[in-house]
């Protein structure tokens, strides 16, 4: 039984069809990169996995729970799914510490001591244990990513969801975040990462997605992906992002 | 529980015998909107002066017309209905404090009531004028400078217009404000819509009706003032030009 | 030109005015601060609803109170709270509420009014994606409201709740047409007794002059120190 399994998903906003009968599947202990140009509905898709988005046709299974399915347990099935956005998303109201530790004490019921070692613990794995106290206004964007990450490992996720984890990030920032990113896959876990960063899919992908304007275009293996894309429109976008 | 409810009473007469229920309300309505429209005009024409002096390059300028908001802003209206009510007359040399004491009946309450509102108001009128002069990009009055406009030129014939435009709906919100705080004119005396309402619960015990007449004149007159503010900011509206906000859209 | 005026009134009755009246009035401000932003966020988070009913509901009430001066809402509710006391524990007549009580269901029900849409502003000035991040770590509705987005929200609108609450604290003064004593009230007591309108009214501008600025520039001080970093 695949981790996340896609089937024939369709979206609109009002009468704008942003998802056109997605079907995909990731096994478990598989990292599948998505890509496409802007707007082509690959952030909306991997929102759909967690029911941040909701669907209007077609199911999404994960870990073999409906998700959309009114009866599941939302907050239960999210609390097993890890997802890291774009713009961090860090609480700033909050210290780093209190970041990690906020949905596990009341999620999944953790004593605060437990949560507070739990968390410094994935703080120390991306090398920012020393900046427990601080907020998050008062770390670098590439900082704040690797706390959004060991946010999400806190809660032991069965899989991870990264929607664009670097493309709010400075050029120089964005090495630290894929570094975490790749020794996490390494580890064996499963993974769904929307992102434009090509050599992070060469190297770390085991297949590649390629959406454009609301269709999966290609769903292949990554060495075929790269060598030779069926599509046309893939590879005009290949041949744009490869010599940018 | 048990109120009898009669909704007919607006068509009974009154025992004062001037007219029926619904005839009292109706007058109250108008003194309401003649208290309003009256300190409307003291409201602006001050609010602008002030709004703008606030924004002269002038020191002393802007230090009073910042103690005069602070002024109005920091008083209770209802303190400062008494103070021009009671208080005035009593400092102003007796035959003129005299003067004012004995106009006749609703005049002795009317009066003070507009001074009072238009004073009050007139402070937030020039917040709202200083903050829309202020949101203007500076290139505006350095290009009037710069083509040998004058200072108040300037502000006559670039700024204001401008300002004006764009503090209009914060302006409709004042006008609103001013129409809901002429009632506290009622303790002055001035029989306003709030106070007809009083009145009329007073004579015919029929409280909830007095009232639910008077909260839906209100709302009726809320309404019309503000499609009528709407129709004025469509007329005035410039073509590519709605707030300072969309001055950086290149062409 | 004061040769006329017998200040000294005012240091005669100054226990009066200040642990009857000002009391009263301090009092109520603070319940209604309380109440007023409590029920306003309930309601901000009802016009904010998904929900239909809630929503035109709390938008209703929201836009009703805000078209009638508060003189008249305190006249609604001086007679209708009897009625609801009445409804509440089922009695055949209505319910007698003291002035207190009444003034602080009055003030708390409209002040709500003002107060919620300050917060559905500030609900609103929170990004999408904090609510969503929320979502994703497992954390249901009221969780993320709780923790989340009023939290943020709050701090962004303090400095606007503040300068609301001191519009607040200078409407409570208009109990006054009730014949309660409010520390406008004791003042204007007195003023009729002794014929001391100029002198009493004078002081009353003043105190509520001195409190309302105080309460200004510390909120300005506020404002600086309070700002969330981002």
């Amino acid at each position: 039984m695949a981790m996340i399994e896609i089937k024939d998903v369709s979206k609109w906003y009002g009468s704008f069809q942003v998802l056109t009968d997605c079907t995909t599947s990731v096994e478990k202990g598989e990292v599948i990169v998505v890509c496409g140009p802007s707007g082509s509905g690959k952030s909306t898709l991997i929102k759909t996995v967690n029911a941040l988005e909701p669907v209007q046709k077609g199911d999404i299974f994960v870990d073999g729970v409906k998700v959309n399915d009114p009866k599941t347990n939302l907050p239960k099935l999210r609390a097993r799914v890890g997802m890291v956005f774009q713009h961090f998303e860090l609480f700033p109201h909050l210290t780093v510490r209190q970041n990690l530790s906020l949905a596990q004490t009341l999620v999944l019921g953790r004593a605060q001591r437990e949560a507070d070692e739990r968390g410094l613990r994935y703080l120390d794995r991306v090398g920012l244990a020393s900046h427990k106290d601080k907020f998050p206004g008062q770390l670098s964007g590439g900082q704040q990513q690797r706390v959004a990450i060991a946010r999400a490992l806190s809660m032991d996720p069965i899989c991870m969801l990264f929607d664009e984890p670097t493309s709010a990030l400075d050029p120089e920032m964005i090495n630290e975040v894929l570094e975490v990113m790749q020794q996490l896959a390494t580890e064996g876990m499963t993974m769904m990462v929307v992102t434009h960063e090509m050599g992070f899919a060469n190297r770390v992908a085991n297949r590649v997605i390629f959406m454009d304007a609301g269709h999966i275009v290609e769903d292949a293996p990554k060495a075929e992906f790269f060598g030779k894309p069926r599509s046309e429109r893939a590879q005009q976008f290949l041949a744009k992002i490869l010599h940018h | 529980m048990n109120y009898h409810w009669n909704w007919k009473i607006f068509w009974d007469l009154t025992p004062e015998g001037s007219g029926t229920y619904l005839h009292t309300l109706l007058v109250g309505l108008m003194w309401t909107l003649a208290t309003a429209l009256a300190a409307w005009v003291i409201a602006l024409a001050l609010g602008a002066v002030i709004g703008v002096l606030r924004t002269a390059p002038r020191k002393w300028a802007e230090r009073f017309c910042n103690g005069y908001v602070e002024l109005f802003r920091n008083i209770p209206l209802l303190v400062q209905m008494f103070l021009w009510f009671f208080v005035l007359p009593e400092l102003l040399p007796k035959h003129l404090g005299d003067a004012i004491k004995q106009m006749p009946p609703p005049w002795a309450s009317y009066v003070p009531a507009v001074l009072c509102l238009g004073f009050f108001t007139s402070a937030r009128v020039a917040e709202q004028v200083r903050a829309g002069i202020q949101a203007l990009p500076r290139g505006q009055r350095m290009a009037g400078t710069a083509l040998g406009l004058t200072l108040p030129q300037t502000y006559r014939y670039v700024i204001l217009p401008m300002t004006f435009r764009i503090i209009l709906p914060p302006l409709t919100s004042e006008f609103l404000n001013i129409i809901k705080n002429s009632s506290v004119a009622l303790t002055i005396g001035v029989i306003e819509l709030t106070a007809a309402a009083r009145a009329m619960q007073e004579f015919s015990f029929q409280v909830f009706e007095a009232f639910t007449g008077a909260t839906v004149l209100y709302i009726l007159t809320n309404i019309v003032v503000i499609y009528g503010m709407r129709w004025v900011e469509r007329r005035l509206a410039i073509p590519g030009f709605i707030g300072p906000a969309i001055r950086t859209g290149g062409h | 030109m004061f040769g006329q005026f017998d200040f000294g009134v005012i240091t005669r009755n100054l226990p009066y005015l200040i642990k009857v009246g000002m009391m009263f009035t301090l009092e109520l401000t603070a319940l209604v601060i309380v109440l007023g932003i409590v029920f306003g966020t309930l309601l901000a988070m009802m016009r904010l609803s998904s929900i239909r009913v809630l929503s035109a509901f709390a938008t209703a009430y929201i836009n009703l109170m805000r078209s009638v001066p508060l003189v008249l809402v305190i006249f609604w509710f001086y007679f209708l709270v009897p009625y609801i006391g009445a409804w509440i524990i089922r009695s055949p007549t209505p319910v007698r509420v003291g002035a207190f009580l009444s003034s602080v269901i009055t003030y708390s029900m409209f002040e709500a009014a003002y107060y919620a849409e300050i917060m559905r502003a500030g609900i609103q000035s929170i990004p999408r994606g904090q609510v969503w991040a929320g979502y994703a770590l497992g954390l249901n509705y009221w969780q993320s409201m709780a923790r989340i987005v009023l939290p943020q929200a709050f701090r962004n609108m303090v400095p606007i709740l503040l300068t609301q609450t001191i519009v607040m604290f200078q409407d409570t003064s208009l109990v006054y047409v009730l014949s309660i004593t409010d520390f406008l009230g004791a003042a204007s007591k007195i003023a009729e007794r002794d014929g001391r309108y100029v002198e009493l009214y004078i002081f009353a501008a003043v105190v509520y002059f001195v409190i309302c600025v105080i309460i200004s520039v510390l909120v300005r001080r506020l404002q600086r120190r309070i700002a969330v970093i981002r």
